[in-house]
């Protein structure tokens, strides 16, 4: 048994039975601020980064995607690295920024999430859940100045207005609600603009993945850390869908058919003519 | 200078286990009972908020009779331990075992060192795999603990209500057919000759640790899908 979760006599410590919080990352912080993402100190350090991430709305709730790569400088670190995660039933949370604090990150804010159902018998709402993600960001300022930055996008369906809605972050903690579509990450750049001419308003799943796939294929096209579907290997993105079911993580059959139509598509414009479309 | 009473330690046990008998009897009781897929707890609760049986963790559940806010108090310090274990270990690290050792200390401290002991009884539970792996552990307001096999009940009529379920339970029953046994066997009466009463699905608290399911396995069972299993039997 570690030393943090017993008193020396074995007893649950008193922070354990003290009344109050039903906030994980509160409790942490009093009792093992050690295990906080932040709190450590840090020189000037090379760690793997995590790229595009991009979410857009359509009819009863949101789709979330990210590519699979992770880039340590011009190297590729990881080409099956996942970057978007369901934050809990109804919300999906993707990171751009330094890979291993992303993750972990994404691991407290999951706990977070549970630990405040579980406490409280019922869930946040979008908002709640935004804002705390918000107050986690700001947490990790002092990493984000040494160059660990974490810049998350967040996105689920709201229980109370029935709809689905997107945030973007900045790294200090700034919370901004998005319309329609947003990306983030290194090759956010081109998705926006792909998304910028392919969303449109009354989209369905199917179509909203589509578009999905397909600005993630513009963005890994411009932006050398970002990889685009990996036939040779069987990579795909990570695409999901929140809606009133849930979180819901599209199969891989179905994205390999996506990515295969993208591509035909594309195929077909460029025959017979050189030149990068 | 007075001299304080002398009271013997058998005596002041004796009293302190009294009185927190006492604290407990006076609740109505629950009962928790393996299935062929999960565990199920079942009490008399009237209120939908003010919960006796809750989720801990991913395959652990809880459930407690006797003093709201004590066992409440415990609930809480029950998720952030296994919480604080699954952040910093794994969320297959997180074991009943472990949860049931860290509540009996606490009671049993509180039992031995302070002024009023605990008026609680606690059930952790933990569903296995297999029907094999579940684990059942029932934590007096002492500290003891007990490995239980099978079904569990707690509160003031335990004794009873344990009697009549050792007549009727056995391994591989279904949802249903347990539901109907812990409705049964809550509702049954108290003197010899007395009237059964038939708990109507409203006054229920009803919980399951589902091993079927994915992850979080704890779900309550309320409303019309608790009538429809209860009507299934």
């Amino acid at each position: 048994m570690s030393s943090h979760d017993t008193s020396a006599s074995g007893r649950l410590p008193h922070a354990f039975t003290t009344p109050g919080s039903s906030s994980f990352v509160e409790f942490l912080s009093g009792h093992a601020p050690q295990l906080l993402p932040g709190n450590r100190p840090a020189g000037e350090v090379h760690a793997p980064h995590g790229t595009t991430i991009l979410a857009l709305a359509f009819e009863g709730g949101i789709v979330m995607a990210g590519d699979r790569r992770a880039t340590m400088g011009s190297m590729i670190a990881s080409r099956e690295i996942e970057k978007v995660f369901p934050a809990d039933e109804y919300s999906a949370v993707g990171i751009a920024g330094t890979a291993g604090l992303a993750v972990e990150l994404v691991r407290l804010f999951q706990l977070e999430l549970e630990h405040y159902e579980k406490i409280e018998g019922s869930l946040l709402s979008l908002d709640g859940k935004a804002n705390r993600l918000a107050t986690m960001i700001r947490g990790n300022l002092g990493m984000a100045m040494q160059g660990l930055a974490v810049v998350p996008l967040f996105g689920g369906f709201d229980l109370d207005r029935r709809l689905g809605r997107i945030f973007s972050y900045d790294v200090t903690g700034g919370r901004y609600e998005e319309h329609d579509h947003h990306a983030v990450g290194s090759g956010s750049v081109f998705a926006r603009g792909s998304l910028k001419k392919l969303w449109r308003p009354g989209l369905d799943a199917p179509g909203a993945i589509r578009v999905a796939v397909e600005a993630l294929v513009d963005a890994a096209d411009d932006d050398s850390a970002t990889g685009g579907p990996d036939h040779t290997r069987g990579i795909w993105p990570v695409v999901a869908t929140v809606t009133e079911s849930g979180y819901l993580r599209v199969s891989d059959a179905d994205l390999a058919a996506v990515a295969e139509t993208v591509e035909q598509e594309r195929r077909r414009t460029h025959e017979g003519r050189g030149g990068a479309r | 200078m007075s001299m304080p009473f002398y009271v013997s330690p058998e005596q002041l046990m004796k009293d302190r286990a009294d009185y927190a008998r006492k604290g407990i009897a006076r609740g109505r009781s629950v009962v928790v009972l393996q299935y062929d897929d999960g565990i199920a707890f079942a009490t008399e609760n009237a209120s939908r908020a003010l919960h006796k049986i809750s989720e801990i963790y991913d395959r652990i559940g809880f459930a407690a009779v006797g003093k709201y806010n004590e066992f409440e108090n415990l609930r809480v310090a029950g998720v952030r331990y296994a919480d604080l274990r699954g952040y910093s270990y794994d969320r297959e690290d997180v074991t009943a075992r472990g949860l049931a050792n860290a509540y009996a200390q606490t009671l049993g401290t509180s039992f031995t060192t302070e002024s009023k002991p605990l008026e609680v009884e606690i059930v952790v539970a933990e569903v296995g795999r297999a029907p094999a792996g579940d684990q059942i552990y029932r934590l007096a307001y002492d500290g003891s603990v007990t490995d239980e096999h099978g079904y569990v009940v707690m509160g003031g009529q335990a004794e009873r209500l344990g009697g009549l379920l050792a007549q009727e339970w056995r391994a591989g029953l279904t949802l249903p057919e347990v539901l109907a046994l812990a409705v049964r066997t809550l509702g049954s009466p108290a003197e010899e000759g007395g009237e059964a009463r038939t708990i109507p699905a409203a006054q229920l608290e009803v919980a399951v640790l589902d091993r079927t399911r994915p992850r979080r396995t704890f779900r309550r069972l309320a409303g019309a899908l608790l009538e429809d299993l209860l009507d299934a039997d």
